[in-house]
């Protein structure tokens, strides 16, 4: 058995209400999963139902292959790091740490022992005589963690534990848990809304949208083809049109936009002249001022502003009938003599868009 | 931060009411109190300053003993209306749904509408020779001749963890509310069993309701006059009843002054040891 978790047509209703619907996955062992959606989509409640809070309307957890049917909390090899950490204030570092070992009647020499270690490799050595309250946010978060790593469980669940953060400690403890996650080589089950959270950090990433999975995948297989409208507008920025089919032989069509533009590009799935569809273009696939323009949908927008962002730069820039679109902007200098309020030709291959049919 | 003087004179303003209550109804008739009980009679029928009054109270096995049976008894009426209170409190806060909380409230608040006096009769008629459960009981024919159940410790105790309840659930309710419930399943998740969820999470976070509760009761319990006159009966011997009757039916005033002030040391202390047994203060509690 090499999947440390599996989940099988998992539903969970509250009332009428299908919090969760039938979802379906495989974690493999050692790797690092994610699982993304907006707020409200059943995330929580689908983790809550893997670490034994919630029972299943219907569906079956298998965790190294057991069932875990009618298995309490308690008695499951997993452990959840809870949205809001959830750590005893009424206890120090070290007795948070220590507790569930106790729980297991480890005898408290070896207790000593493995909550230095864990201390030690969450990066906080010496911390154990702290009490909860003196501990910086995400220093917290480390202990969290730690409390559960150091029962070595199968599995471990995290609920958005960097939600509480700021941006900046956010970004350092993105790296920081997938170092971690390497290092001890446990099998993370991580949550989020923030998808460049889950980009970075995952191997695997599902996203989910209204209680169902939309994708399963890498992260670049999500980015880069994601297979349904919301994953392609949920994970990382597009530029989205609409507009009809005016002719189609095979996967190529020819759309016209609702303002106009005649582009080319490919559908994913199946599509006849007349329908409708949404055309969804990453800012990094418009090319500015192409040299080549045979081969390109090209077509004249204003720059309104220079989003300067780094290596992540942008132009924000509005169509003759304002439609605003973002264009990556190379940082190769080549493009400094750019303005606000100039006219700048874009283009972009057809193959580069994501084309979906339309829907309702 | 320099206060203005306007804003002094408005504290002392408002604060004035309170020293005024405190100092008319509460200190100075202690003060008085306190120089009767060391008062008394010499030969000659004259007053005179005396240690007489406290020194009866060691030399009659009586008074100390009936001190002491209230001492242990109002310990144990806490404990039990702690035990009582723990779950109720819990299932009002963390199982019952939010909608239902403020019926339950109420329910629990209905019997404190009317007076003590009341509700003691009430569960004299309930418990009496010729009362409602005898009447039953006998009727369905499971004794055969109505039996006694006032007049012992045990009705006692459960007339005093009546009336107490209110006053251990509703601290308990209030702490227990800012329990956050992810703790309780923290914990569980850890691999907890429920006993140590409530010994290691629960118990020590609502230590302070506890410890709050407990006080009130405890004195609530300690200086009830009523109840364990009217449900313990006469061999109730309970010591509020001496001062009673020192102040009533001996009219010795100056004997009735001492167990009073006796009864008050003695509250404050075992309320003191409490709170050392606990590691706690009086200021974190109250607060
Ligand atoms: N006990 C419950 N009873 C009824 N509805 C519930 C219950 N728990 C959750 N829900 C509903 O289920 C849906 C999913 O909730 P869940 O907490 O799983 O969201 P989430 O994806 O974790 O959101 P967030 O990112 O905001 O934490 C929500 O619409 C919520 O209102
Ligand atoms: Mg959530």
């Amino acid at each position: 058995m090499d999947n440390d978790l599996s989940v099988l047509n998992l539903v969970k209703k509250f009332g009428d209400f299908s919090a969760v619907d039938q979802v379906t996955f495989d974690v493999p062992q050692g790797s690092f999963f994610s699982i993304l959606g907006p707020s409200g989509c059943g995330k929580t409640t689908l983790l809550r139902m893997v670490a034994g809070f919630e029972e299943p309307t219907s569906g079956s957890i298998q965790i190294r292959g057991r069932d875990m049917a009618g298995v309490a909390p308690n008695q499951r090899p997993v452990n959840l790091v809870f949205q809001h950490l959830a750590l005893f204030p009424m206890m120090n570092v070290a007795e948070n740490i220590a507790f569930g070992l106790k729980r297991r009647k480890v005898d408290s020499a070896t207790i000593k022992k493995q909550t230095e270690e864990i201390l030690e490799r969450v990066g906080l050595p010496g911390y154990g005589q702290q009490r909860i309250n003196q501990l910086s946010g995400g220093q917290k978060q480390r202990v969290a963690i730690a409390r559960c790593l150091v029962l070595e469980p199968l599995v471990l669940l995290l609920d958005e534990p960097l939600g509480a953060l700021d941006l900046k400690l956010r970004e350092q403890m993105k790296v920081e848990l997938k170092k971690l996650q390497a290092k001890v080589g446990t099998t993370f089950v991580y949550i989020t809304h923030d998808q460049s959270e889950a980009l970075v950090m995952s191997d695997r990433i599902a996203v989910m949208n209204k209680g169902r999975y939309e994708q399963i995948g890498t992260p670049q297989e999500l980015y880069g083809k994601p297979l349904t409208p919301f994953v392609a507008q949920f994970v990382g920025d597009n530029n989205v049109w609409s507009g009809e089919v005016v002719e189609q032989s095979g996967k190529n069509i020819v759309m016209k936009t609702d303002e106009g533009f005649v582009f080319r590009t490919v559908i994913q799935g199946s599509i006849a002249v007349g329908q409708h569809a949404d055309l969804y273009l990453r800012p990094e696939t418009i090319r500015i001022q192409p040299a080549d323009k045979e081969a390109l949908n090209c077509f004249n927008v204003t720059v309104k502003t220079i989003l300067f962002d780094g290596a992540n730069s942008r132009l924000l820039t509005v169509t003759p009938q304002e439609h605003e679109l973002l264009v990556a902007l190379p940082q190769n200098r080549s493009f400094d003599h750019i303005k606000p309020g100039q006219d700048i030709e874009v283009g972009w291959h057809p193959d580069a868009a994501i084309c979906f049919r339309a829907e309702g | 931060m320099a206060v203005p003087r306007s804003s002094k004179a408005v504290f002392w303003i408002f604060l004035a009411p309170v020293l005024c209550w405190l100092l008319l109804l509460i200190v100075l008739p202690h003060l008085d109190l306190l120089r009767m009980s060391f008062a008394g009679e010499n030969e000659l029928g004259d007053m005179t300053w005396t240690l007489q009054n406290y020194r009866n109270f060691f030399t009659e096995p009586i008074y100390w003993n009936t001190f002491l049976r209230t001492a242990v008894f109002s310990i144990i009426t806490t404990f039990i209306t702690f035990l009582l209170a723990m779950p109720v409190a819990f299932y009002i806060v963390k199982v019952v749904r939010p909608r239902l909380q403020g019926a339950m409230m109420l329910m629990l608040l209905l019997p404190f509408w009317v007076s003590e006096l009341v509700r003691i009769y009430g569960w004299m008629i309930l418990l009496r020779e010729s009362g409602v459960i005898n009447h039953f009981l006998v009727k369905f024919g499971l004794i055969d001749r109505p039996i006694e159940m006032l007049y012992n410790d045990a009705t006692m105790i459960m007339g005093l963890v009546y009336t107490s309840m209110l006053f251990m659930v509703v601290p308990l309710i209030s702490v227990m509310e800012s329990l956050d419930d992810s703790l309780i399943e923290a914990a569980y998740d850890l691999g907890s069993s429920k006993s140590v969820i409530w010994f290691k999470i629960i118990l020590p976070h609502c230590k302070p309701g506890i410890t709050s509760g407990s006080i009130v009761v405890f004195m609530l319990v300690l200086g009830n006059y009523l109840t364990p006159n009217l449900m313990g009966g006469k061999n109730s011997l309970w010591f509020t009843e001496q001062i009673y009757n020192q102040f009533i039916a001996s009219f010795n005033w100056n004997q009735g002054a001492a167990f009073g002030f006796l009864l008050l040391l003695l509250s404050s202390l075992i309320i003191w040891i409490g709170l050392k047994l606990s590691r706690q203060k009086l200021g974190e509690v109250a607060s």
